[in-house]
C-alpha cells in the first residue's frame, strides 16, 4: 500500500515539474501553432472582416458608405429573417428530441449485448451519415415526389391520394425526416463510445445489488451518458440553426414553399449572391451567430442546473 | 442555352458561411474594378493596322463558357489566327458561372477575357461596368448579320454594343399531335382558342393538362410578357429604372394564366425536375410553351414520345398579328480588365459571325442561330427530324424569330427580380391564389429592392 502511495506522489511531482519547465511550455505552443494559424486565417480573420463589412452599405448605385448599425436594426425588424429564425427554432424543438431519442435507443440496444448481429446493426444505422448530405437530400427528394416517388406509388397502389411531402404544411417535417435519417447514426456513435467508457465495475456492482438490464440502463448508463448527450445536443443546436443544404437542394422541387428566406442561412446566402447585399448578409449572419450562442448557452445552463439539482 | 443549364441541375451546395467568406475575400479588393469600357462615350476606334498587329502578336485569351465541345469552334479561330491561343474554361452553368465571374471582377484578378452571358444578364453586368463596349472594334458594321431583336438585346442605352449574340430562344408551342387529334383539337391560333381547348381537353381526360405553367420559371412569364408587347422594365438612365410588372398587360396575363391554373385545366409543376420529365414522357401535358431550343431538348428528354410532337407558333392575343417573345439564348461578351481587347473582341466576333463556326453551333451543339444567314440556310431550316414526324421544325422557329419584339428590356438586377418572381407570381400558381395580387407584390418587392440599391424608380 505505502509503495503505491509513494509512487503516486512521485508521479504527481514529476508531472508538476513538467508543467513548470519553460522549454516544455514553449514546445506546447509549437504544437498548437499550425492549428492556431489556420484558425486565425480561416476563422478569426474572416469573422473580423465580416463584422467590418456589416457596418457598411454598398449599393449598386452610389457605392459604399458607412452605415453604423443600420444593417442590424434593419435585420431586427426584417420579418423574413425573424420568420426563418422561428422556423429553425421550431425545427430544433421537434426534430432534435426525436433524433436523440432514436440515437439513444440504438446505442443502448447495441451496448446491451442482447442484440444479434450488433455490428451489422451499428453499421446499418451509421451508413446514412457516410452518405453526403447532398446525395441524401436528392435521394429523399426523389422518394418524396408527388407523382412518381416511391411513397406516391405505394399510396396509388393502395388507392390513397399521393402524400404531399413538400407542401407548405409538411415541408419542414419532411426536411426533419431527412436530417434525422442522416444524423441518428452519428449521434449513436458518440453515445455508444461514451457507453463503452463506463467502468465495468459499476455494472458488476449493479448486478450484485440485483439490478436488471432496464434498471442498469436507467440508473447507470443514462447518468454516465449525460456529458455525451449534452455534446450531441449542442451540436444539434448549431446544426439546426444553420440548416442550409437540405432546404437549398429541395428548393427546385418545391420552389414556392421553400423560398429564399426559408432558413436564416439560406436567407443570408441569397442576400449575398442573389441580391448582392453582402453587407446586409454579413449583419444577418452575425445576428444568427448570436442566436446560436444564446441558444447553446441556454441549453448548457438548463442542463447544468438540472444536474446540480 | 437555357436547356444546357439544366443538364446538371441546380446544385448550389456551399454553406452560407463559406459563401459569405468567399464574398468577403472577393470584396477585399473592391478597388480592382476600373472604369474603362463603361460610360456613354465610345472609345476611339481601333485602326485596321492596330487590329492586324494585335491579331499577329502572340496572345493568350481565356474564354468562360458552358457550351459543350466549344473547342471545335475555338479551333476554327485558332486556325485563322495561329498567334492567338484561347483557353476554354467551364466555370459552371448559369448562376454559378455568374457568381464566379462577379467574384473575379470584384477581386480585380482572374476574370476571363471573353465570357458567355445570357441576354437577360447583359444589363446586370453592363450596370457594374463589367462589359467592354465593342463599337471601337467594328461591332456596328455587323449589326445586319444578326436578327434585329437580338441586336436590340445587346445594345445599351447610349448605343453601346455589349456583346455578340450566340444563340437564341424565340418562343413557340410544341404540342402532342396524337392527343390533339384524339380529342379533335386544332393547334390554337389565339390564346382564347388555347383556353377553350384546355377546358375541353381536361374535361375529356382529367389526367391530361393542356400545358404546364411552371411556378419556378420566370423566363416563360417574361417571354409571354414580351410576346404581349409589355415593357416591364426599362433603364432610362444609368441610375434610374422603370419597373412596371403589374400594368394592364401583365394583369391581362395574370388573369388568363392564373385563371386557367385555378380552374385546374393547366397544371403548375416545377419544370426541369424529375417529375416534370416523367410527366412529359407519360403525356400529362398536351403542349409545352417553349423556345427554339426546346425541340432538340425534348427529343433527348422524352424519347418515348418520338413522332408524336409537332411545333407551331405561340397562340396570339391579336388574331391578325404574329408576335413572339424570347426565352433563353446567350451572347459572347468581352470582359472589362482584359489586356487584349482587340483580340478578345475579334474572337467574340469570329465565333458568332464566321459561317463555319456559326453553322457548327447549330449542327453540333444544336443551338438555335442568331444570324440571318443561318436562319435562311436551307440545310438548317429544311431538316426533318423523326421526333416531329418529319416536320421542318427549324423553319417554324426561324419564322417565329422574325416576329420577336425588338424593344424588350431587362432589369439591371436580374437575379433579384427572378427570385422575387418565384416567391410572388410563381407562388400564386403553385398555391392557386390570386395572380394579380401577386403581381402587385412583385412590383412592390422589386421597387423596394431597387430603391435600397440607390436607383431612382418610376413605374
Amino acid at each position: 500500500m505505502s509503495n503505491t502511495a509513494t509512487a503516486a506522489t512521485a508521479a504527481s511531482a514529476s508531472r508538476k515539474s513538467r508543467r513548470t519547465g519553460p522549454s516544455h511550455a514553449n514546445s506546447g505552443y509549437l504544437f498548437v501553432l499550425p492549428f492556431l494559424l489556420v484558425f486565425l486565417a480561416m476563422l478569426v480573420l474572416p469573422l473580423v472582416y465580416a463584422a467590418y463589412l456589416s457596418l457598411f452599405r454598398e449599393q449598386l448605385i452610389g457605392g459604399t458608405v458607412f452605415a453604423g448599425l443600420e444593417n442590424y436594426t434593419r435585420a431586427l425588424s426584417d420579418d423574413r429573417l425573424i420568420e426563418g429564425v422561428l422556423r429553425v427554432a421550431r425545427f430544433f424543438l421537434i426534430q432534435v428530441p426525436i433524433m436523440l431519442l432514436l440515437s439513444l435507443a440504438a446505442a443502448l440496444a447495441i451496448d446491451s449485448g442482447l442484440l444479434r448481429f450488433a455490428k451489422t446493426f451499428r453499421l446499418g444505422i451509421f451508413v446514412p451519415y457516410a452518405v453526403p448530405a447532398v446525395v441524401a437530400t436528392l435521394m429523399w427528394g426523389y422518394l418524396y415526389g408527388p407523382d412518381f416517388g416511391l411513397f406516391a406509388q405505394i399510396a396509388d397502389k393502395l388507392g390513397l391520394g399521393a402524400p404531399q411531402f413538400l407542401s407548405e404544411g409538411h415541408a419542414l417535417a419532411s426536411i426533419a425526416n431527412i436530417v434525422t435519417w442522416e444524423f441518428v447514426g452519428y449521434n449513436m456513435i458518440i453515445l455508444y463510445a461514451a457507453l463503452r467508457a463506463v467502468p465495468h465495475d459499476l455494472y458488476e456492482a449493479a448486478a450484485v445489488d440485483g439490478a436488471g438490464a432496464w434498471r442498469t440502463a436507467w440508473s447507470i448508463k443514462l447518468p454516465a451518458l449525460r456529458p455525451a448527450l449534452l455534446l450531441c445536443l449542442i451540436f444539434s443546436v448549431i446544426g439546426s440553426f444553420q440548416l442550409f443544404s437540405e432546404p437549398k437542394l429541395l428548393q427546385p422541387l418545391a420552389p414556392n414553399v421553400i423560398d429564399s428566406s426559408y432558413t436564416p442561412n439560406l436567407y443570408a446566402y441569397s442576400l449575398a449572391f442573389t441580391g448582392q447585399e453582402v453587407n446586409y448578409a454579413a449583419a444577418v449572419s452575425f445576428l444568427l451567430g448570436l442566436v446560436i450562442v444564446v441558444a447553446s448557452y441556454t441549453v448548457l445552463l438548463v442542463s447544468n442546473r438540472r444536474s446540480r439539482a | 442555352m437555357k436547356w444546357l443549364r439544366h443538364f446538371n441541375g441546380r446544385t448550389g451546395t456551399s454553406y452560407a458561411a463559406a459563401a459569405l467568406l468567399a464574398a468577403c475575400l472577393g470584396l477585399s479588393a473592391c478597388s480592382g474594378g476600373s472604369d474603362d469600357g463603361g460610360g456613354g462615350k465610345a472609345a476611339p476606334p481601333a485602326s485596321q493596322s492596330e487590329i492586324d498587329k494585335a491579331m499577329q502578336t502572340p496572345t493568350n485569351l481565356t474564354f468562360w463558357t458552358w457550351v459543350p465541345n466549344i473547342q471545335k469552334e475555338v479551333d476554327l479561330f485558332q486556325q485563322k489566327y495561329p498567334a492567338i491561343k484561347v483557353k476554354v474554361v467551364n466555370a459552371g452553368q448559369g448562376t454559378p458561372h455568374y457568381t464566379k465571374l462577379r467574384t473575379a471582377l470584384k477581386a480585380g484578378t482572374g476574370a476571363p477575357d471573353v465570357a458567355q452571358i445570357e441576354f437577360q444578364y447583359i444589363p446586370t453586368f453592363s450596370l457594374t461596368k463589367s462589359l467592354v463596349d465593342l463599337r471601337p472594334y467594328g461591332a456596328e458594321a455587323l449589326k445586319d448579320k444578326f436578327v434585329a431583336w437580338t441586336w436590340g438585346q445587346v445594345t445599351g442605352a447610349n448605343g453601346e454594343v455589349w456583346a455578340y449574340p450566340q444563340d437564341t430562344g424565340p418562343m413557340g408551342l410544341l404540342y402532342r399531335k396524337d392527343i390533339f387529334d384524339k380529342y379533335g383539337i386544332a393547334p390554337p391560333k389565339t390564346w382564347d382558342d388555347f383556353a377553350t381547348a384546355a377546358r375541353k381537353l381536361h374535361s375529356a381526360d382529367s389526367n391530361v393538362y393542356m400545358t404546364n405553367m411552371a411556378p419556378n420559371e420566370s423566363g416563360v412569364w417574361t417571354g409571354l410578357l414580351w410576346q404581349a408587347g409589355a415593357k416591364p422594365f426599362a433603364n432610362t438612365a444609368p441610375d434610374a429604372v422603370t419597373v412596371n410588372v403589374n400594368d394592364e398587360t401583365s394583369k391581362k396575363l395574370g388573369t388568363y394564366w392564373g385563371g386557367l391554373v385555378k380552374e385546374g385545366v393547366v397544371s403548375a409543376d416545377p419544370d426541369f425536375t424529375d417529375p416534370w420529365y416523367q410527366a412529359l414522357n407519360r403525356g400529362k401535358y398536351a403542349s409545352w410553351v417553349t423556345a427554339a431550343w426546346g425541340p432538340v431538348f425534348l427529343s433527348g428528354s422524352a424519347k418515348s414520345t418520338s413522332g408524336k410532337w409537332r411545333a407551331a407558333p405561340l397562340p396570339q392575343w391579336d388574331a391578325g398579328k404574329q408576335a413572339s417573345g424570347n426565352w433563353g439564348g446567350s451572347t459572347s461578351a468581352v470582359i472589362t480588365g482584359t489586356k487584349n481587347p482587340i483580340a478578345a473582341a475579334k474572337f467574340a466576333e469570329f465565333i458568332n459571325t464566321d459561317p463555319e463556326a456559326t453553322k457548327k453551333f447549330a449542327t453540333e451543339q444544336f443551338l438555335f442561330p442568331a444570324t440571318k444567314a443561318l436562319l435562311a440556310d436551307p440545310s438548317f431550316t429544311q431538316q426533318k427530324p423523326e421526333f416531329y414526324g418529319g416536320q421542318t421544325v427549324n423553319q417554324v422557329f426561324s419564322d417565329i424569330s422574325q416576329t420577336v419584339n425588338t424593344e424588350f428590356q431587362w432589369p439591371p438586377f436580374l437575379d433579384q427580380a427572378v427570385t422575387d418572381w418565384n416567391e410572388t407570381v410563381g407562388k400564386s400558381f403553385a398555391d392557386k391564389s390570386d395572380t394579380n395580387a401577386a403581381l402587385d407584390q412583385w412590383q412592390q418587392r422589386i421597387t423596394e429592392y431597387a430603391k435600397n440599391q440607390g436607383f431612382k424608380v418610376s413605374s
